[in-house]
């Protein structure tokens, strides 16, 4: 530790704690404010929990909680995947690194590129379904985008698609710090592939998972706009609306503030619960090293 | 990172073969998306019609040109290489400093902007977006460069205080003991020791920052709704709604826009990687 008059470190520390303040702090208490306003302009009359009654009357609204809480239904798949290419990658079989590359090659393309050349692949008579078609699989040649029953499942498979770069290229860099000693005593003792995964890597990637599955459901709750926003803008109809959208739309698009911030304070609530979980994986994780686990 | 150049020489199992299998095939479908956009770029819109799936014979580099027509293209890229450059340096220079302090001083309420810090890097910039509107509006902040740099500097700092502190925090000790004792000031510690020890983690952060601000559509969308000051981001989006009925020049025009960070990965691979596990790996 570097000892330091007792001012010093707060005055390198101001800069970010106004900025914090400006961007996050001040904004989030004002949409709690705003959530209980008639917001005309720049602020307007107390109305109490009317905001939110309205969105909770607005069937839009629910058709956003809905999508965004079925779109958590990604992260156990983002897992498996991600862990399953990733042991992969780790037997380091020959051109390994460059299977590393292509396939976190997806991840490097911006979102709103890769849901607009997704959106034109999966069009009823684009290449998706012309290669189906090809190959006599006409009953799988379906609108995915067109129509309600699907859409919501097309933009979740672009979603898993891109995100499972990151994925994988986060537990193979957690693999790679371990003990390669341990995986090898394991083979020589005749453990398959599969026990290797199960009772040797698994245990000990524990809490990199741990973290993926937080960040990754952070990342379906709050961060999949710009896929909705280029794939469907939201439709067919309502039909992948996610809570993103709904605040978007109804406070940039249809100009109703207070409704769209009672809305983000839901999505806030949700949010803070896995910021909550981020919390607890990292104490453990702390505690676990502290014990030399 | 070391651990992977390790060589691990066994025998090949029999189960190799199926899993050489599975990375292939996963490796074709994470190239799908890209060669599409490779192949139809270089198609007629013709022949984009008639065959999706074909190869492009012959090949037509006109799309390209077309996407660039007009110069609309360069403009979104000039902001958002000023809109990138200028949130990326003041996010550095803020969490450098701030990150210091934290993984280097002893002060009160350390603990307490540390675990803010790890709380803000997940709050969903949404939930500000309308607040931060309202404000911006009044202030005069919309529709400017500097307004945006704010938001965007702001959006990425936490993430940025946290890897540099935890980079900082691996710094041994004796190091500042002994500049003290030559009666270096603390800013000149920082200045002269511990950022120019922390540079792969400063690379690792600006080309994790560069790549989430480039990438960035939703402030884009919101906060710059003049023309001219539109983002690669939102243009992309324009784009696509235009050119709806010609794929081809879309497609071009999606690769102009990938190619920047493209190059960047390649370039960087290492640094890239580094930066995005960074979170998960160290506590």
């Amino acid at each position: 530790m570097l000892k330091v008059r007792s001012h010093v470190p707060y005055l390198y520390c101001a800069p970010l704690v106004l900025l914090l303040a400006v961007i996050f702090a001040y904004p989030i208490i004002r949409v709690f404010d705003f959530s209980t306003r008639l917001i005309r302009g720049a602020s307007g009359p107390f109305i109490g929990l009317d905001n939110y009654r309205f969105i909770f009357e607005d069937p839009t609204f629910k058709e956003a909680l809905k999508h965004s809480v079925l779109l958590l239904l990604c992260v156990p798949v983002l897992l498996v995947f991600s862990i399953l290419l990733a042991t992969l990658l780790y037997e380091q079989l020959p051109a390994w690194k460059f299977f590393r590359t292509v396939l976190f090659l997806p991840y490097i393309l911006a979102i709103p590129v890769v849901g607009i050349v997704a959106s034109f692949m999966f069009q009823l008579h684009g290449p998706i379904n012309q290669a189906l078609e090809a190959v006599g699989l006409d009953r799988l040649a379906i609108d995915w985008l067109g129509q309600e029953k699907y859409a919501l499942m097309t933009v979740a498979l672009v979603i898993v698609a891109r995100e499972v770069g990151f994925g994988i290229v986060l537990f193979l860099a957690r693999m790679m710090t371990l003990d390669a000693s341990q995986l090898e005593a394991a083979r020589i003792d005749g453990a398959g592939w599969f026990q290797r995964l199960r009772y040797v890597i698994l245990p000990e990637i524990r809490w990199t998972v741990e973290f993926y599955v937080v960040v990754a459901s952070i990342t379906m709750l709050a961060w999949v706009f710009s896929y909705v926003y280029t794939l469907t803008q939201g439709g067919p109809g309502t039909a992948t609306i996610t809570m993103e959208l709904y605040i978007y739309n109804v406070g940039e698009v249809q100009s109703t503030p207070g409704m769209a911030s009672a809305a983000a304070v839901v999505l806030l609530a949700f949010t803070s619960v896995l910021i909550a979980l981020l919390f607890f994986a990292r104490w453990r994780a702390a505690r676990a090293e502290a014990q030399g686990a | 990172m070391s651990a992977a150049v390790q060589p691990r020489k066994r025998r090949r199992e029999r189960s190799d073969y199926l899993k050489q299998a599975l990375l292939v095939l996963a490796a074709i479908g994470a190239m799908i998306p890209v060669s599409f956009m490779l192949m139809t770029s270089v198609k007629s819109d013709d022949q984009y019609s008639d065959d999706v799936l074909g190869l492009p014979s012959p090949l037509t580099f006109g799309n390209f040109s077309d996407a660039l027509d007009g110069g609309e293209f360069l403009t979104w890229f000039k902001n958002s290489v000023i809109l990138t450059a200028g949130a990326v340096i003041a996010s550095t220079i803020v969490a450098a400093l701030a990150a210091f302090a934290i993984a280097n001083m002893r002060f009160r309420g350390r603990e307490l902007l540390l675990s803010t810090n790890v709380a803000l890097m997940v709050v969903p910039p949404v939930v500000m977006l309308i607040p931060l509107f309202i404000q911006f509006t009044e202030l005069g902040l919309v529709s400017t460069y500097r307004g945006v740099i704010l938001i965007y500097a702001g959006l990425t700092a936490p993430f940025s205080v946290y890897l540099l502190a935890s980079f900082f925090r691996t710094l041994p000790n004796e190091l500042f003991e002994s500049a003290t004792i030559d009666g270096a000031s603390h800013a000149r510690i920082l200045w002269s020791i511990v950022l120019p020890l922390a540079r792969p983690a400063l690379v690792t952060l600006i080309i994790v920052n560069s790549l989430w601000v480039w990438n960035e559509l939703l402030v884009a969308l919101v906060f710059l709704p003049d023309e001219q000051l539109k983002t690669l981001m939102v243009g992309v989006t324009l784009f696509q709604g235009r050119y709806s009925l010609n794929v081809p020049v879309l497609m071009a025009g999606m690769l102009v826009a990938s190619a920047p960070m493209a190059l960047l990965y390649l370039a960087g691979q290492r640094y890239f990687i580094r930066g995005l596990t960074a979170g998960a790996l160290k506590g």
